[in-house]
Formats: C-alpha cells, sequence, structure tokens
C-alpha cells in the first residue's frame, strides 16, 4: 500500500442535483416499482373486460366531470411544480419554499376533488369485478396523492425549520420528479376510468 | 512524493484509520445492535435469518419425506400435510432463496465496487427488519394451526373467501407483502450502489460478473414483484371486504390470479438464479486462477436472460386450456432462453478448460453445477413443450425438474460461495475437510432423493398428496427418496458444524485468502466499517490481480461517513456524499408497518389508523440531523504525500 500515485478528490463538491445525485437513481426505482404497478392494474383491467360481453357490465360509466377537472387541474400543477424544482435547482431557496407550498395546496385540492370522483365512479367496488378494479385502480392514484401532499408537507416543515442546505435543495428538487409521475400516471388511469366505458 | 517516505507515511494512515473507524462505528449497546446501518452487518443479518428459515423449510421437507417414506403412513394427517408444503415452499423461497441472494448482494457488492457504504443504508435496514418480521408473521401464525395450506401460489379460488376459511390465507398474502415490500427497497439499494458509488474508474464493464448479476436481478425485482403485490392485494380486499377480482360470478376471473402470480413468480425463479450464475463465473475465475473467460458475453447473458424471463410465465399454465397460439409462443420463449444458459456454460467450460482447476470446496460446488443443472435444464426443456407438459402436469416430475433447477441452478452456487466468502464475512476460513465431507453427502444426497422423482412423476405419482395407496409401485422410490432426504439434511449439518467450529476455532482468514481478483479482497477480512482506507482507483478488470499497485484516492474526509458519488457508466469522479448514520428509526418505523399489514388482514381501517405511527415512523427518520459540514480532508496524508 506505498501507492505513489494519488487522486485528489477533496476539491469535488458535496452535493450532485439530477442524475449526479444518488437520490434522484432512488427516485427513478421507486417510479419504476410503482409504475409497474400501474400498467399491472391497466393490464388487470383489460383482461377483465375482455371477459365480458358489455363493458361496463350492468352499471352506467362513470361521470365525466370530476375526473375531468381532475385532470385539467393536475396537468396545470406541472406549472408551479417546474418553478419549485428550478428555484431548488439553482438554490433559489425563498422561491423554492414558496413554491413547494403552493404545489401543496395545490394537490389538496386535487385530494378534495378526488373525493367526488370516487362517488361519481357510478359503481361501488363491492358491485362487480368491474367496479372492483374501477376502485382499485383511482385508490393507487388517490395513495400516491395521499402520500406526496404527506411527504411535501414534511419536506416543508424540514425546511421552514432549517438548516435550509443543498441537500434539502436535492430533496425538494426530487420531490418534484415525482410529483411529474404522479401527474404522468393519472393520464392512462384517467382514460382507462373514464373514456374506455365510453368506447366499444 | 518525497525521497523516502515509508517511516511517517503508515503512522499518518493508522492515525487516520483510527480516526475513520470512530467515524464509522455502530452505536453501542442494544439500541446500538438495532439501529445497525453498515451493509456487511445487516448482510450478514439477512444470510444468517435466510439461513435459518432454510433450516425450517428443510424440516418441514424432510417431515413431507418421513410421511411419504411408505404408503399409508398416518403421521400427519391431510391438513398438516398441506400446511407443510405450503409452507416449505414459501419459506424457501420468499424467506430463504431471495433474502439469502440479496444478504450476499448487500453484503459484497459494496466491497466488490469498491465503495465505503451501501446507498441508503437505513432503508437496508428497514428491509432487514421487514423481512425478519414477515419470517417470524409466517411462522408463529403456523405454529397457531394458521399456517397458509393452499400452496405456495395459493391459486383461487382455493384461497379466495368461498373456499379458504379462517386467514390461513390472508397470512400467506401478508407474508408476501412483508417480504415483498423488503425485496423491493433493498433491490433499489443495490441498484443505486451499483450505479452511483463505485470506485472512481471502474467503468460498467471493468465491473465485477456477481455486481452484474445483483444488478440485473434487482432490477428483475422492480418489475416483478409489483405483480404478486397487485396480486395479493387483490387477493385480501376480496376476502376482506367482498370486492370480485376472482369472482366468475361476478365478471372476475380465477385465471387473473394465476396470470398475476407468474408473470411475478417466473421472473421470480430467475431473481434465485441470476446471483447464482454471477456466483459460478466467480467461483471459476478464482479456482482457475484465470479472468473468466467471455466477460461481455457473460454480462449480455444475464441481462437477456433478465428480459426473456418475463416472457415465460404462461407455461405455468399450459394446463388451464389457453388458446393455441399462445401456447405456442410461451414455449418458443421458454426455449430460447436455454439459449443464454447454455452460452454461459459455454464460457465457463472454456475458462476451465484454460485454466488450472484448484480443488477447493466452492469448486467442487461450482462443478456438482455442471451436472445437477443440466440434469433440470433439460427437463425444463422437455416441459416446454405442451403435449409433455399436459401429461406430467401436478406429478413429481415436475417437483423432480424444480428442485434440479433450483437447488442445481441456486443452492450449489450459493454454498460454494458462503464458503467462498466465508473469511470475507467473518474473518475465519471454514475447514476444507469438513466442507467436502458436507459437499459429498449433499451431492449424494440431493441426487438420491431427487433423481427418482422423475420416474415417480411418470409412474403418475401427483404432487401435493399427503399419502398414496399401496400396490402402486411408489414404494420402493419413496423410500430412497426419504432415504436422501436424511443425506441432505446430515449434509446441511455437517455444514452447520463447520460454521460453527470455524467462528471458534477456525484459522484466522488473511485479506485475499484464495487469491482472488476483485476488489473485495483488497482489504482486510472482515473489512473494517469503512471498507477500504484509502479508495482504490481501479484501472482494469480484476484489478487486485492486474493492478498491484493501485492509484489511491485522499481527499475523503475522515471525520464523517463520506463516500465518493461517481458517473453511472464509466464512474468518473463526481461528488461527495455523507452517507446517513446509525439510527433507531427503521427499526420503529418497520414495526409501525408490521402492526399496519397485520391488522388490515382483520379490518381495512388498519390501513387508515395504522398509516399515522408509520408516518411518524419516517419522519424520525428522516428528522434533520447535524450533517457535518464538510471537513478539510485528510491534512495528513495529502501533506505528507505531496511534501
Amino acid at each position: 500500500m506505498n501507492g505513489s500515485r494519488t487522486l485528489d478528490v477533496a476539491h469535488l463538491p458535496d452535493i450532485g442535483f439530477g442524475d449526479r445525485s444518488p437520490l434522484r437513481w432512488g427516485m427513478l426505482a421507486m417510479i419504476a416499482i410503482e409504475g409497474a404497478g400501474f400498467a399491472l392494474l391497466a393490464a388487470t383491467y383489460l383482461y377483465l373486460r375482455s371477459r365480458v360481453p358489455h363493458w361496463p357490465p350492468g352499471v352506467p360509466p362513470p361521470s365525466l366531470l370530476y375526473g375531468t377537472l381532475n385532470l385539467g387541474m393536475i396537468l396545470l400543477s406541472a406549472v408551479p411544480n417546474e418553478i419549485t424544482k428550478r428555484a431548488s435547482r439553482r438554490m433559489d431557496s425563498a422561491i423554492a419554499v414558496s413554491g413547494l407550498a403552493i404545489c401543496i395546496v395545490w394537490a389538496l385540492v386535487l385530494c378534495a376533488i378526488r373525493f367526488l370522483e370516487f362517488g361519481a365512479l357510478n359503481v361501488n367496488y363491492d358491485t362487480n369485478a368491474y367496479g372492483s378494479i374501477v376502485w382499485f385502480l383511482l385508490g393507487y392514484h388517490t395513495t400516491h396523492l395521499i402520500t406526496d401532499v404527506a411527504d411535501s408537507m414534511v419536506l416543508l416543515w424540514f425546511a421552514l425549520r432549517g438548516p435550509l442546505d443543498g441537500h434539502r435543495m436535492v430533496d425538494i428538487t426530487e420531490n418534484a420528479v415525482y410529483w411529474y409521475f404522479v401527474i404522468a400516471a393519472w393520464i392512462p388511469v384517467y382514460l382507462l376510468i373514464y373514456v374506455a366505458p365510453r368506447i366499444v | 512524493m518525497s525521497a523516502d517516505p515509508q517511516p511517517a507515511q503508515p503512522t499518518a494512515l493508522d492515525r487516520e484509520r483510527t480516526e475513520l473507524g470512530a467515524t464509522w462505528a455502530e452505536t453501542p449497546g442494544w439500541m446500538g445492535w438495532l439501529s445497525a446501518v453498515d451493509h456487511k452487518t445487516i448482510g450478514r443479518r439477512f444470510i444468517l435469518t435466510a439461513i435459518a428459515f432454510f433450516a425450517l423449510g428443510g424440516l418441514l421437507a424432510v417431515l413431507m419425506r418421513l410421511q411419504l417414506a411408505r404408503p399409508e403412513q398416518r403421521l400427519v394427517d391431510a391438513d398438516l400435510y398441506n400446511q407443510l408444503f405450503t409452507m416449505h415452499g414459501s419459506t424457501m423461497m420468499f424467506l430463504f432463496a431471495v433474502p439469502v441472494m440479496e444478504g450476499l448482494g448487500i453484503a459484497m457488492v459494496p466491497l466488490m465496487v469498491g465503495a465505503r457504504a451501501i446507498a441508503f443504508p437505513r432503508l437496508v435496514a428497514f428491509g432487514y427488519w421487514m423481512f425478519l418480521f414477515g419470517g417470524l408473521f409466517l411462522w408463529i401464525s403456523f405454529a397457531l394451526n394458521i399456517g397458509p395450506d393452499n400452496g405456495w401460489f395459493s391459486y383461487v379460488p382455493l384461497a379466495g373467501p368461498a373456499y379458504g376459511a379462517g386467514k390461513r390465507a390472508d397470512v400467506w398474502a401478508q407474508m408476501i407483502t412483508f417480504t415483498e415490500l423488503s425485496g423491493l427497497v433493498v433491490a433499489t439499494s443495490i441498484i443505486v450502489t451499483i450505479f452511483k458509488y463505485r470506485a472512481p474508474g471502474m467503468s460498467l464493464d471493468r465491473m465485477p460478473i456477481f455486481a452484474w448479476s445483483e444488478l440485473v436481478t434487482a432490477g428483475m425485482i422492480l418489475i416483478a414483484m409489483p405483480a404478486v403485490m397487485v396480486a395479493s392485494t387483490a387477493l385480501i380486499l376480496d376476502r376482506l371486504i367482498a370486492t370480485h377480482f376472482f369472482n366468475q360470478a361476478e365478471g372476475g376471473d380465477p385465471l387473473l390470479w394465476q396470470h398475476l402470480f407468474w408473470f411475478f413468480g417466473h421472473p421470480e425463479v430467475y431473481i434465485i438464479f441470476l446471483p447464482a450464475q454471477g456466483m459460478m463465473s466467480t467461483l471459476i475465475q478464482t479456482f482457475t486462477g484465470r479472468p473468466i473467460y467471455g466477460y461481455i458475453a457473460l454480462v449480455l447473458s444475464l441481462v437477456s436472460t433478465g428480459f426473456i424471463a418475463f416472457g415465460l410465465w404462461v407455461h405455468h399454465m399450459f394446463a388451464t386450456g389457453l388458446p393455441q397460439v399462445g401456447e405456442s409462443f410461451f414455449t418458443a420463449a421458454s426455449m430460447m432462453i436455454a439459449i443464454p444458459s447454455g452460452l454461459q456454460i459455454f464460457c465457463w467450460i472454456a475458462s476451465i478448460w484454460r485454466g488450472r482447476i484448484q480443488w477447493k470446496t466452492p469448486m467442487l460446488y461450482a462443478l456438482a453445477y455442471f451436472f445437477v443443472f443440466l440434469v433440470g435444464g433439460l427437463t425444463g426443456v422437455m416441459l416446454a413443450a405442451v403435449s409433455l407438459d399436459l401429461q406430467v402436469h401436478d406429478t413429481f416430475f415436475v417437483v423432480a425438474h424444480f428442485h434440479y433447477v433450483l437447488i442445481g441452478g441456486s443452492i450449489f452456487p450459493l454454498f460454494g460461495a458462503l464458503h467462498y466468502w466465508f473469511p470475507k464475512l467473518t474473518g475465519r476460513m471454514l475447514s476444507e475437510r469438513l466442507g467436502v465431507i458436507a459437499f459429498t453427502l449433499l451431492f449424494i444426497g440431493f441426487n438420491l432423493t431427487f433423481f427418482p422423482m422423475h420416474q415417480l412423476g411418470l409412474l403418475g405419482m401427483p404432487r401435493r398428496v399427503y399419502t398414496y395407496p399401496a400396490g402402486l409401485g411408489w414404494e420402493g422410490l419413496n423410500l430412497l427418496a426419504t432415504a436422501g432426504g436424511a443425506l441432505m439434511a446430515l449434509a446441511v449439518i455437517t455444514y452447520a458444524i463447520n460454521v460453527v467450529w470455524a467462528l471458534r476455532r477456525g484459522t484466522h482468514a488473511a485479506a485475499n485468502p484464495w487469491n482472488a481478483g476483485t476488489l473485495e479482497w483488497a482489504t482486510a477480512s472482515p473489512p473494517p466499517a469503512y471498507n477500504f482506507h484509502p479508495v482504490l482507483v481501479v484501472r482494469g478488470r480484476d484489478s487486485v490481480w492486474t493492478d498491484p499497485d493501485p492509484i489511491t484516492v485522499i481527499g475523503l474526509s475522515c471525520a464523517r461517513r463520506e463516500v465518493l458519488i461517481t458517473r453511472v457508466v464509466d464512474a468518473n469522479l463526481d461528488h461527495r456524499f455523507e452517507s446517513p448514520t446509525p439510527s433507531i428509526w427503521p427499526f420503529i418505523t418497520a414495526i409501525a408497518t408490521s402492526i399496519l399489514f397485520i391488522g388490515s388482514i382483520f379490518t381495512p381501517w388498519a390501513v387508515v389508523w395504522g398509516s399515522i405511527p408509520v408516518a411518524i415512523g419516517l419522519i424520525g427518520w428522516f428528522w434533520p440531523g447535524s450533517k457535518s459540514a464538510p471537513q478539510e480532508p485528510t491534512g495528513a496524508v495529502i501533506r505528507e504525500r505531496l511534501a
């Protein structure tokens, strides 16, 4: 171990954003896991659909209002989300933290609309297999809404409490990446729940 | 570099090692024991716990063999027998095979890639506790006569609300949630460790093949395990709140269960199998004393096996009356997987051909693989044909086949690898003499147990029957299989004696007792808490062999748990990162999560109120600690070396 040549790493920075951060890769793994969950639920939906002659079987399709409202709202939430993400990326803590707060309020509104959505599905989970999978799909996505709101609130709490350092900024960036996943997942789920029963 | 730095240098290095040792030490006391985050500690716990479950599962196998040794025995009744084979399969798959493979990955991968720590160590600790609690939950339930009894795949409608009265099927379904959650978080950590924690210069094409196999396995876990979690959740929902996923009468479909289960279940076989292929490459390389032949081909085989494994699941369902076109597709895919497997075997044969075999115990296990796995592979190709599959479906032929594949393809390499890495894990050498005895007993016992089962299956003996009448011509072969089972038990006992003896009296292991080429052998046995100091720069594959005087890293802090983050593909320097300190919160969170999981068997509201303690646990876990500011690093060595 009398190495004559050395590599000095003392000059390296203490944090890295984006795909330089281990956290990003952990986040991608989590998105892969949960994305696989969505894909399998979608496959289950289509499989059950292929087993019966009429779809939805014996019940009207879900009412469009709340789900579509949610679709519009969740797509628009990309705006504050992107602002927050960029602010944290350039270590602008004032905008990053207030952006995070706005995102939380926005997501709480989405949760409220989601609550109404369940009532507008026009089927219960124990009515038939169609009802079961529709509730499972919507419930699975709702779990993502709720957990994201919860962990955003904890993140905001930590940010306000301090220290508001680079690590916290990386956390806020990755939280925003996760929210993009929640947005992206809603599009196919919306199509399955609201559009699929209306096309033969 | 000064003219003569030798007298001063060790002292500076020693001082730094002392400081690093203090920085990376676990907290003392029983709280510290519950708070451990060192990947070597967690890895050892995973391996030890998994082996304990292996022993329990093996005990069940012995009971089953005793029951079947003679016709019309009354040692156990049908109900207990159903629990025995269900518990045996579930234990071996979920509580032994996957966790032990992951445990070795947790313990060895960070060392093999030259890292100071595993990524997300608290998550790995959480994964261990979830695994342990899930296993205890299953076995305590079994002890209370609520052990699952529907087979390790828990088919509906047998496991559904109409036939599966009581809580037995729920215990199985929730045990799945425990172990799969554990598997998923560990897979995440292994992937990130491999992508971001590799030593500088260890580009992906210089990475040890075992790390590659763990990477592909972890990727498969991410995609496969959600399937069984979706399935088991739907099963619990059907049973608890009367949903109709699998209820034919209300538009559900029992076959949906089989699709979801086997979309997980077949990749699961490869999740167990691929790390063992990595072990084979490792053992063959070390015990032939030269770099493995066909590195690129071996890596591509692992990756392509990982992909093809997702296109095979329907071959478990050939007897369910699926459309013939579909069956043909899955027959073709099932046969296609023989291509990468065959490629690997030819690479290994070429390696052995060109090298000189050292006849150590681990190599014996590796060589046994060729015979045992070949037999399992051949019957696999046979079973891929629908016509033959229909003939022997649900007979002992299938039991023989998958034990040849799983034990031959996984357990033999695993036992070899455990013998091989034992010095690195514990600092002691296993006895070669006892090792050879255990191997010989296992090899003979295994073939004696399972080879006759091929014939039993062809003679028509079905699986999962608790007894059989005399006069069918099955007696002799069954007795032979039971005798073989006794030898296997003896082999495992011998292995255990070897381990206990080595831990007490075994010779202390040198850093590189097998003269191997990969990085885990470049540090002490057992390695210090910080794994490497100095961290090494990698300039080629098997750098212990090819680079005896490596470039070393300076400038990492000794005062905080600093790890080096590198780029995904080429492992160029990126940044320094502080690894989390020990914490009790992963343990607390695991307890809270266990309460939620077990509660939700009884009431859906457990998910609601149970999530509150889980949230508290997570908040404590991520509570902003006093992240120390980056220190001016390692002054002593820098100054002395650059003087």
